[in-house]
């Protein structure tokens, strides 16, 4: 099971793989990647910082209430900290269930909220300066 | 009792340092803890009305009450994903 923070490169089809099995017939699995452009400016690379064990605890909750909407079977999350690359894998989340459907809302459920909740930030690094990201759209 | 209290992104960098224990009188709250640390950093209060609190790794509101030992993070909006 795929489950945190990491400072180590992420793989989306180590993180899929984690949740397959015999009884998953969907395997849904969002990563989020480092854009080279945000609100029009260009972006040099991301620097990714988050309070940890508190982040894990939210992961866990998440992966509750997802459970308590949808029958999935398994979910493995893995958020990246530290500076990453245009092109790197942020986060990565993947869903098993039954049957599609409830794997790719439960799967978009966990994103939305994970950006909306969880203490995880970025700085944006722009030719000409850095800053916290303040939105999260 | 004593406090610890963690700043995270923005409000690391307008505190200068990611972590600091207080000394705080018994019965002291979340809100207690942030006027501390509102007093010693002043540049936070730019940033004040956007932070939320965590006690022990979990959302706390500004009545939480603060026991010996506690941790309260200051946080600023989150932007992870």
């Amino acid at each position: 099971m795929t489950l945190g923070i990491t400072d180590r490169s992420i793989t989306p089809a180590e993180v899929e793989a984690s949740v397959a099995g015999p009884d998953a017939g969907a395997v849904v699995t969002f990563a989020g990647l480092v854009r080279d452009a945000t609100h029009g400016r260009r972006v040099l690379r991301l620097e990714y910082e988050a309070y940890a064990p508190m982040a894990e605890r939210v992961f866990a909750a998440l992966i509750t209430e997802a459970r308590s909407r949808w029958p999935i079977l398994r979910v493995a999350i893995s958020h990246r900290v530290g500076v990453l690359q245009i092109g790197e894998v942020a986060v990565a989340i993947a869903v098993a269930s039954a049957h599609r459907a409830e794997a790719f809302e439960a799967c978009r459920f966990l994103i939305a909220a994970i950006k909306a909740q969880a203490p995880i930030w970025k700085r944006e690094v722009f030719e000409d300066g850095s800053e916290w990201a303040q939105c999260h759209p | 009792m004593q406090i610890r209290i963690l700043y995270f992104a923005a409000a690391r960098d307008l505190a200068g340092c990611s972590t600091e224990t207080v000394e705080l009188a018994e019965g002291a709250t979340a809100q207690t803890a942030l006027n501390s640390a509102l007093q010693r950093h002043p540049a936070l209060r730019a940033i004040a009305p956007t932070l939320r609190l965590a006690v022990n790794e979990t959302f706390a509101t500004k009545e939480t009450p603060l026991a010996a030992d506690n941790q309260i993070a200051l946080l600023p909006p989150v932007s992870g994903g």
